[in-house]
């Protein structure tokens, strides 16, 4: 999605904002939404590319006015009714009670195991052992596919038709585009990719620069076989990319 | 156009304070979270984790070779020598490192991925719109303003954290260390170091250490 989210390359957002001694919560209710978040992530309720596209539906302008936890509480509160886990009208009523001084705590004896440690609590994504045919190799040269979908997805649009290098191959992992929306598992490889930065940025930008994206398969093509393409007929070759592919398993 | 991380956070029943203890009692009652469990939560992120974790994989990575070429090749199997665990945010972790040659700078232009079992979370300036956008078409103008200049012929690495790898710098040994003991050298080690913002001093930038909480 061309979201406001994907910042890399804007202007106009003025200097980097720095605070001496910065604690790592700012209020209470920051630490309580970062924990809620993780906690939820655990029970698998919704995954962490779903919360990342709840957070990129923000309205822009209301995402540029948010705070970082204001938006993951947006987001949140969008997925527990995406979800149906709670109505619109159960948080607005929940919100009057907890204004009243009601009761934050339980109405009944809360059904959660707490025997896994804190340290293990998040949105834990294994590298997938499966075997799945990588295109690429490192060294190959690639161009970032210029996509524009309205889904979810991790190309950013300052790569999108730029020509990069394949440093490495990461392994195999799930697509996020497709499991940000109903939790489809498309297993594909990801590599690093490195871009100069003149190829990103123009022929004014300073030598010397280059960054690197991690880069899922189908975001890429073979810049070989784009150009064997172009010459060949001006016919656009399309290679599909190797993904594999099954269903989650209902939580 | 600015940042707006800091509004309203004091007020005790601002809306997102509201909104947040519904969602709490809500999920709550519906049996999904448990109370004492993001209290245990809140206290491992707070407490637990912070920049001095990587601080003390810098300072053994400088002062042992074997190790050092271990946790370039693999980090997550290298911390855990250390006892060091691995955890959400962290189970795909690589080490970039500096060298007189190359500096490399860590950033998230999409939201805000941070190896947090070696760092903790992320400060506000790394979440901020200014450090996202700017980090990758300007990092030599971020870098200035966290009061690094580097020379023009050092080559700048960016790592956008796009997908679930997740990075920290081993930044350059400072001149003039060799007899510091390992304990000494991981407290020159600041948190702005491991992302790529600032180089170590020796003798150490008080200042810049102090400012960082850990």
């Amino acid at each position: 999605m061309n979201g406001i989210h994907d910042m890399g390359g804007m202007h106009g957002f003025g200097p980097i904002p720095r605070e001496a001694n910065e604690p790592v919560f700012h209020a209470g209710w920051e630490r309580r939404m970062f924990a809620i978040a993780l906690a939820t992530f655990a029970r698998r309720i919704f995954n962490v590319d779903e919360f990342r596209r709840a957070i990129e539906q923000i309205p822009p302008a209301d995402y540029l006015r948010s705070s970082y936890y204001e938006r993951w509480m947006r987001a949140f509160i969008a997925l527990l009714q995406e979800k149906n886990i709670a109505s619109a009208e159960e948080i607005e009523s929940a919100s009057r009670q907890a204004l009243g001084g009601g009761a934050a705590g339980p109405l009944s004896a809360p059904r959660t195991t707490a025997a896994t440690p804190p340290a293990a609590i998040g949105a834990a994504r294994p590298r997938a052992h499966r075997r799945v045919p990588a295109r690429f190799k490192p060294g190959d040269r690639v161009i970032a596919r210029n996509l524009n979908s309205e889904h979810h997805t991790r190309l950013p649009r300052y790569a999108r038709g730029r020509r990069g290098v394949i440093r490495r191959d990461w392994g195999v992992f799930i697509l996020p585009d497709s499991h940000a929306h109903g939790g489809a598992i498309d297993l594909c490889h990801c590599y690093s990719v490195e871009f100069d930065s003149r190829e990103l940025w123009g022929d004014e930008h300073p030598a010397g620069e280059s960054v690197l994206l991690d880069l899922w398969e189908p975001y890429l093509e073979s810049a070989a076989a784009k150009r064997g393409a172009a010459s060949a007929s001006g016919k656009r070759r399309t290679t599909k990319p190797a993904v594999g592919r099954r269903r989650l398993a209902k939580p | 156009m600015s940042d707006h991380d800091h509004r309203d956070h004091n007020e005790p029943e601002s809306g997102p304070a509201l909104r947040v203890k519904a969602i709490e009692s809500l999920l709550v009652e519906k049996g999904l979270v448990d109370p004492a469990a993001l209290d245990a939560i809140v206290d491992h992120y707070e407490n637990k984790v912070g920049p001095r974790i990587g601080a003390r994989v810098v300072a053994r990575a400088w002062i042992d070779p074997r190790f050092r070429r271990r946790l370039l090749a693999d980090a997550v199997a290298a911390i855990a020598e250390l006892g060091i665990p691995s955890g959400p945010e962290g189970e795909h972790l690589m080490v970039v490192e500096n060298t007189p040659e190359v500096h490399n700078l860590i950033v998230c232009t999409l939201c805000s991925c941070y190896p947090w079992p070696v760092l903790g979370l992320p400060p506000t300036w790394y979440k901020s719109f200014a450090y996202r956008s700017r980090a990758v078409s300007d990092p030599r103008g971020v870098l200035r303003e966290f009061g690094v200049e580097l020379d023009p012929g050092v080559e700048i690495r960016v790592w956008d954290s796009s997908a679930e790898l997740r990075y920290m710098v081993l930044p350059l040994r400072p001149a003039g260390t060799e007899k510091l003991s390992e304990g000494a050298l991981a407290e020159l080690v600041t948190r702005d170091a491991m992302i790529g913002t600032a180089v170590v001093k020796y003798p150490p930038d008080k200042a810049a250490r102090a400012a960082e909480r850990d």
